[in-house]
């Protein structure tokens, strides 16, 4: 057993049967992991421990393949009446009721009471044989469920003949050329309580649910499947009111292509800091921030502008209702209630705790698909509660099945005070394309917020941190004061504001007292000069009176010394 | 209805029963005979048997849930029981007709 298929692994000789007919489960995600569906004509094993959606699975399959796909089906219960299976799947809006009254579904029921029965002899389990082909035959059924089959164990004493027969039956079921879904309960140490499994070795699956931290996730695993490539790990399935959905992982490659074209955040002054004015389209965006710093202000920002553009967004809201939402966003200026009416915005809300982390992402996979919007909000990705790796796991299959579907994620998530970057973020913010990390400043008796951009993969960003404010008129980005003290916001940022246009004008009046004292001094100075000029001018003046005296006494005496000297000559002569 | 015209007749039909049988194969064959065998013995000419081929009437196996065959089902008198085997084991079908306790040691 086993030996034909590793998991996971096709061997060359069946790549060519990887052509092999499937029968669609119609099972949300089941079909993209199985690449199809069970295999046509054959038995498949449906194992898990009681509790595990078992039954419904099957009859699911039986129910969508009247539906959806024109194959009658025939259910086998050996546990459940017709009844009481009818009133179990009603609530999933399954009418067996009508599709038996329209012969496209035989529901059998199998009783079996043990201590009705003596056994005398050799028998095998033809009737049952007769039986179902009977009920194959009455509707012409391609698909069969024998829901459980192990309860044949407990009726009958002579396991051999009764393994015998199962080995009979099931070989019979592929001449008949049904699919056929055959469940079992989980067993110690095996797949199912009696080695049912030995029988049936086309396909395996294994349903499972784990508690953990007081949350239930159910798990689905195809443990075989011989003949054909199919995923092989462990993938959460939700059951709830719209019926089964598996979250697949198909969808998680890194293949999709990737969009160059930028969607804007609705926050004007955040796209100028984007050096792409925008997001890239179907980019992962994380909004960390403490309490009350606006995280679902900006994702509703964002949200309200893809709306007016006319794009479809999803919102998924794990703490806040819906209404709660529309108005609190109303208060900052952001009308959201007009894009639910017009069908464009679609909430959905659920509490953490609702279910475990995988089912809630199984369940936001099947919204998404359901809804098919251009961009998702999950807010806040913290309230998940799990260990870091699933939440990591999970989110990168959330991440890139929007990202393969060409949706834009805004991811928001709540930092502590005393860890602004915590085990949780960081583990999710490598798969983020842009992280934009909202925070408070705490400075003089205020509270002031900031917000920076850790990254953003692929644009040129601003590195700069900015302040901004919450009003009735949505988000408002103010440039911060960053300056030899510090980066300074609020009233802070005001004042220093009024400090530096005080200085300045300060120093505008030093300037012109210091230039008026110059103008002082040079009229000093000139005066000084004037003044000393005219002392020379006069001193000049002066002199030159002394000057011409002197030459007009220079002149007399000559004069005077020429006639004495012809007194004397006339006199000297005689 | 104790005062029913044909109490005589009903007292001879006093247990009704039923064998499914699956074609005429050795065992079912051999469940006939020896069936046959210990009603002669134990309860003659008080017993209405009738031999179900369930390939020739399916239908009848859901309605009277038959898994295994042969099956005797003992429908009168209440409350009914089933046997199943080629009915070789005596004591075991006696005492799925409930005779058990009245036979002989």
């Amino acid at each position: 057993m086993g030996k034909h298929t590793v998991p996971g692994i096709v061997e060359g000789h069946e790549v060519a049967a990887a052509q092999l007919s499937k029968a669609p489960t119609g099972i949300t995600g089941l079909d993209d992991l199985t690449l199809g569906g069970l295999p046509c004509g054959r038995p498949t094993l449906l194992c898990g421990s009681a509790g595990c959606g078992k039954t419904l699975f099957a009859l699911t399959f039986l129910v969508n393949g009247v539906v959806d796909f024109g194959e009658t089906g025939v259910f086998v219960s050996f546990e459940e009446r017709p009844e009481d299976l009818d009133a179990n799947v009603a609530s999933l809006g399954f009418q067996l009721a009508d599709l038996v009254a329209a012969e496209k579904l035989v529901i059998d029921h199998v009783h079996i009471e043990r201590s009705e029965i003596e056994e005398s002899g050799e028998y095998d389990l033809e009737g049952l044989f007769v039986r179902l082909n009977y009920a194959i035959d009455r509707v012409g059924a391609k698909r069969v469920v024998l829901d459980t089959i192990e309860a044949l164990f407990s009726g009958f004493t002579d396991s051999a003949v009764l393994r015998a027969e199962l080995r009979r039956l099931f070989v019979w079921l592929k001449e008949k050329g049904v699919t056929a879904i055959i469940t079992g309960e989980r067993g110690e140490g095996q797949l199912t309580r009696y080695g049912i499994e030995e029988y049936v070795s086309d396909c395996v699956i294994l349903l499972d649910n784990r508690v953990e931290d007081q949350v239930m996730t159910r798990r689905l695993r195809v443990v075989k499947y011989r003949g054909s490539a199919h995923g092989t790990n462990e993938y959460p399935f939700l059951i709830d009111q719209e019926g089964i959905s598996v979250l697949p992982i198909t969808s998680a490659g890194l293949e999709h292509c990737v969009s160059h074209e930028a969607v804007p955040t609705g926050v004007a002054g955040l796209n100028d800091m984007l050096g792409m004015k925008g997001y890239y389209r179907s980019s992962s965006v994380l909004i960390s921030g403490l309490a009350g710093t606006g995280k679902s202000t900006f994702s509703a920002s964002f949200v309200n502008a893809a709306c007016e553009r006319g794009e479809r967004c999803l919102f998924f809201a794990f703490e806040e209702s819906p209404d709660q939402v529309i108005r609190n966003m109303n208060s900052v200026g952001i009308q959201l209630k007009r894009h639910v009416d017009a069908g464009l915005l679609k909430f959905e809300a659920a509490r953490p705790s609702l279910y475990g982390f995988e089912m809630h992402l199984a369940r936001m996979n099947r919204d998404i698909e359901r809804f098919k919007p251009d961009a998702i909000v999950v807010d806040p990705i913290s309230a998940f509660r799990g260990p870091s790796s699933e939440i990591h796991a999970t989110l990168v299959r959330l991440a890139d099945i929007c990202k393969s579907r060409g949706i834009t994620a805004i991811f928001t998530t709540l930092s502590s005070p005393d860890d602004p970057a915590n085990e949780s973020q960081r583990s999710v913010s490598s798969l983020m394309d842009t992280w934009i990390s909202l925070a408070d400043v705490e400075a003089n008796g205020e509270r002031n917020r900031v917000l920076y951009l850790l990254k953003s993969r692929g644009m040129d960003h601003s590195k700069q941190l900015r302040e901004y404010q919450l009003s009735s008129q949505g988000i408002r980005l103010i440039d911060v004061y960053v300056g030899p003290e510090g980066v300074l916001t609020g009233t802070a940022r005001i004042a220093q504001e009024a400090r530096e246009h005080d200085a300045s004008i300060q120093r505008q009046q030093l300037t012109a007292r210091r230039h008026r004292e110059m103008v002082r001094k040079r009229e000093l100075v000139e005066a000084r000069i004037a003044e000393m000029r005219t002392e020379l001018e006069m001193e000049e003046s002066e002199f030159q009176t002394l000057v011409d005296e002197e030459d007009t006494r220079e002149t007399m005496r000559r004069s005077e010394r020429g006639a004495m000297g012809a007194i004397r000559g006339h006199h000297s002569d005689r | 209805m104790t005062s029913d015209p044909g109490d005589a007749k009903r007292m001879t039909a006093q247990y009704r029963l039923r064998l499914f049988i699956s074609g005429s194969t050795p065992r079912s064959t051999r469940a006939i005979e020896n069936l046959r065998r210990i009603c002669e013995e134990h309860l003659e000419g008080c017993y209405d048997l009738e031999i179900i081929d369930v390939y020739e009437n399916p239908e009848a196996t859901r309605d009277l849930q038959v898994i295994a065959t042969p099956t005797l089902i003992k429908l009168l008198p209440e409350p009914s029981r089933r046997t199943i085997g080629d009915m070789s084991d005596r004591d075991r079908v006696l005492a799925g007709l409930s005779l058990l306790a009245n036979a002989p040691r």
